[in-house]
């Protein structure tokens, strides 16, 4: 379940990262479609975060340490609402690439993740 | 803030000036992750770990903190704060860039990997991209002298 859900964000996070790198291309700020798009990549993170800690509280141990992977699991659910934020405050390219960055950084994430819980 | 905060500021126009415009954004974006990942995880290992590699860490600790300042100086802007930021990033680069070449000479030194080892490398090299960039964009940004 838990591989699953990984792969999934890890995808929509570099999806992301690419159709914001795209406005970033043609030199415009994060609209309100890349916004939606930035719901549905910090909505899989929640889901990951909801269902890693029920996975952690069913007993099951990751590899690599719980505190560590609970930090990563965080990190992932803050990560692209931040580069959202930010992007809302810079409306111009630049702002585009934020995201862009955030994207490319979550998927960085969702990897470190999967080695994390030893799939 | 007082007119005579604004005048060490070296600001022209009234307020401190803005650090953050532009690529700038993308600066803070990347050093507020490796202010995260470095702190996170020094404080980690430290805590659990420090016996093990207790250069390494304290080295990691180190760098987060370098981090966290900068991206305080982006953030807050104005002539003095570039000031500083530009003094960090320079350290930053020694850092990476002694550290890393530390951590190829010697490796027994490093029981355990640190932010800076082989130049960043287990961070796709950001330590040693950051520092530069930051520095080019902080110059961009000085004050035009009257």
């Amino acid at each position: 379940m838990l591989d699953a859900l990984t792969l999934v964000t890890g995808v929509a996070a570099l999806l992301l990262a690419a159709w914001c790198g795209w406005a970033a291309y043609r030199d415009q700020p994060t609209k309100d479609w890349h916004f939606i798009g930035m719901a549905v990549v910090s909505f899989l993170a929640v889901v990951q975060l909801v269902v890693g800690i029920v996975q952690l509280a069913r007993g099951e141990q990751p590899e690599q340490g719980t505190a560590i992977f609970v930090a990563y699991l965080i990190g992932a659910f803050a990560c692209v609402p931040a580069a959202g934020f930010m992007s809302l405050t810079e409306r111009t390219r630049w702002g585009s690439v934020t995201v862009a960055a955030g994207g490319v950084v979550l998927a960085v994430l969702e990897v470190r993740l999967y080695d994390i819980w030893g799939g | 803030m007082t007119t005579v905060e604004e005048n060490l500021d070296g600001d022209v126009a009234g307020r401190p000036a803005r650090l953050v415009s532009g690529p700038g954004m993308l600066l803070v974006w990347f050093y507020g992750v490796m202010v995260v990942g470095a702190v996170s995880r020094s404080v980690y290992q430290i805590a659990t770990e420090f016996d093990r590699a207790p250069l390494a860490y304290s080295l990691s600790a180190l760098a987060g903190l370098v981090y966290g300042f900068i991206t305080y100086s982006l953030v807050r802007g104005g002539e003095r704060a570039r000031k500083a930021a530009q003094v960090c990033c320079a350290a930053e680069l020694a850092g990476v860039l002694i550290v890393g070449t530390w951590t190829l000479v010697e490796p027994s030194a490093f029981p355990d990997a640190t932010v800076w080892s082989d130049y960043g490398m287990g961070y796709v090299f950001i330590p040693v991209l950051l520092p530069i960039s930051a520095l080019y964009w902080l110059r961009k940004n000085r004050a035009v002298k009257p």
